[in-house]
């Protein structure tokens, strides 16, 4: 019976072939391991924020002078509005820690290395739009860091020569940031970037399922077939990476209840404490801040002495990841197999990255500032001089199978 | 299916002159799109300009307006202020207000019409942000009074000229304003035309 009306759908639509292209026949390397639950755990926050987001957009006013009163209203009026909201905000910012916990695993394995380039142009492309997602929707509740937050980044277009101010102008619909700006971030936010983020979320995961994934070795699994033309190394997605996946839902799930219920605001770093009070043009907060996961670029901004200059850069630092799989030209893959210097210079990396993140949330000061300027630097080289480094660096031999 | 007997070169001109008068077609489609992002009429309007009454502005005090939904000071300097004037130049980035951040008229050390009396939009021109007022040179790590933006630190002087070195390119805006009496500054608009567009 059930075979009978698959067999019927099937030839009219291709439903058990995509289940087996993406599910049940994908072969996933059989090692695996803690680095790899980041990308379903993505996609678990991406849902939470789509189905949250269309709850929240009910009840919420995109305009000026009713947007931080609804949202009052939703967080003290709207049954379990609050749970709604507290699991949007809260998901903004898992939504971050689980993409770069997932983008580094990216540089501990190689996995933007050859045959995978697109990958990991794709999932930067997610990267991007996420920042704009993350950013307009900072603004909606039009609390007095949300305009203020709009007035810095918005203020960055104005670096362009000649067409700078038309441009601010254009992107505000106004001469200051106001109404219209947050109606059309409004648009922006709930419409036209969840579009484009699901559009490359898919775009990622068909060039992830058509060169197949890497692995913590950097090895390619399909050099390597049995009998059944399966990977000797591979496993079958389903039931294997779908339960593996369950339980790290499970472990994330109990990390992200408890923020929502015992630390929504997390000490003011998720909602900031200036955001509670409305949208106020004539006084700007004594200390602006971004959300913590732009800080590291906004000490790169703050560290530079020109204006054009800092926009630059702090541009530069998104869209140098672009080139990342150009720029290493280590024969090996995985950091299991790369040398010294490699290592040294990823843990450079990661500790300026998270010294811009801390450097960001500070007041600026003569030592932040200089502190910011050598892990600008620093951040900078680990890309610069990678194809130089990794071309230097002694390798270890890599085995004709995955380890355990 | 076959190519035969068809004239290619035909083909592909008809080809190309579809496409070339489709994109024309989309440029043309994009413009409302586009253009509906700029203010709205409503928008414009709301761009008058604004009177300002400096009759009980006290000596060394700051009257913050909104115009254009911009904040705009204007402050009553002190004899002392305005001395030190000439003590800062050499640290600023661009102690002649070179740059046109501020009507003809205002284009001296005072950046204003009449001496003592500062007119200035209140934004710090790295950006955005709404600089603070530091009437007393002990309120902050320079010696003299000027303004201090919190969110980049950038220094600016009591005439709202920026120090060198510091995150904001520019001097603040001074907009474009008049006398109407004595006590009495129009924001908005030039002293002989009246006119009121963008001086600045």
């Amino acid at each position: 019976m059930a075979s009978k009306f698959m067999n019927w759908v099937d030839a009219r639509f291709p439903a058990t072939q995509l289940w087996n292209d993406h599910v049940g026949q994908y072969y996933a390397p059989k090692n695996f391991n803690f680095w790899y639950y980041f990308g379903s755990l993505a996609m678990l926050v991406l849902v939470n924020q789509l189905l949250t987001g269309i709850w929240l957009a009910m009840f919420y006013k995109p305009s000026a002078a009713e947007a931080f009163g609804s949202v009052a209203y939703i967080m003290r009026e709207v049954e379990w509005g609050w749970l709604i909201r507290y699991m949007h905000s809260t998901g903004a910012s898992f939504f971050f820690i689980v993409v770069y916990l997932h983008m580094f695993r990216a540089l501990l394995y190689g996995s933007y290395r050859k045959p995978r380039e697109l990958l990991w142009i794709f999932g930067c492309l997610i990267f991007l739009a996420l920042m704009a997602e993350a950013f307009m929707g900072y603004v909606l509740p039009w609390g007095n860091m949300s305009y203020w937050g709009a007035q810095v980044i918005i203020s960055l277009f104005s670096a362009v020569p000649v067409v700078g101010e038309q441009l601010t102008t254009w992107i505000r619909g106004d001469f200051v940031v106001g109404d219209a700006t947050l109606n059309r971030f409004f648009a922006l936010h709930v419409v036209a970037l969840p579009f484009v983020l699901v559009g490359l979320v898919i775009a990622h995961i068909m060039a992830l399922h058509h060169v197949g994934s890497n692995n913590p070795d950097g090895i390619e699994i399909k050099a390597n077939k049995g009998a059944d033309g399966h990977p000797v190394d591979g496993i079958r997605f389903h039931p294997y990476y779908t339960v593996k996946d369950l339980f790290g839902v499970g472990v994330f799930l109990i990390l992200f209840a408890g923020v929502i219920f015992f630390a929504p605001t997390f000490g003011g770093l998720f909602l900031e404490v200036d955001n509670f009070s409305p949208a106020n043009p004539s006084v700007t907060p004594e200390h602006i801040k971004p959300s913590w996961y732009f800080t590291p670029f906004y000490a790169m901004l703050r560290a530079v002495p020109s204006k054009g200059g800092g926009v630059i850069v702090m541009f530069s630092a998104v869209f140098i990841l672009f080139f990342l799989p150009w720029l290493d030209r280590s024969r090996v893959k995985s950091i299991r197999y790369k040398g010294i210097i490699f290592k040294v210079a990823l843990t450079l990396f990661a500790v300026s990255f998270l010294s811009l993140a801390y450097l960001g949330l500070q007041a600026p000061s003569d030592g932040v500032k200089l502190s910011a300027r050598i892990a600008t630097v620093t951040y900078f080289l680990f890309f610069l001089l990678m194809p130089i480094y990794s071309k230097l660096d002694r390798t270890k031999p890599v085995p004709e199978r995955v380890t355990g | 299916m076959s190519n035969e007997g068809v004239d290619v070169r035909k083909r592909r001109f008809l080809t190309g002159a579809t496409a070339a008068v489709g994109g024309v077609g989309a440029a043309f489609v994009a413009t409302p799109f586009i253009k509906s992002w700029l203010p709205s009429a409503r928008a414009r309007a709301a761009g008058a300009p604004v009177e300002v009454n400096i009759a009980a502005l006290d000596e060394g005090a700051l009257l913050s307006v909104t115009w254009r939904g911009k904040p705009v000071w204007v402050v009553r300097r002190t004899q002392e202020m305005l001395d030190s004037l000439d003590n800062v130049a050499s640290k600023l980035a661009d102690p002649d207000s070179s740059a046109p951040q501020q009507p003809a008229y205002c284009q001296n050390k005072y950046r204003a019409i009449k001496d003592p009396i500062l007119v200035m939009v209140g934004i710090c021109t790295h950006l955005g942000c709404s600089p603070s007022f530091r009437p007393d040179a002990s309120e902050w790590s320079m010696d003299v009074p000027g303004f201090f933006c919190p969110c980049h630190g950038s220094h600016y002087d009591i005439s709202g000229r920026v120090y060198a070195g510091q995150p904001a390119p520019l001097n603040m805006q001074v907009p474009p304003y008049r006398y109407s009496s004595d006590e009495l500054i129009v924001v908005g608009e030039d002293p002989a035309t009246g006119g009121g567009e963008e001086a600045a």
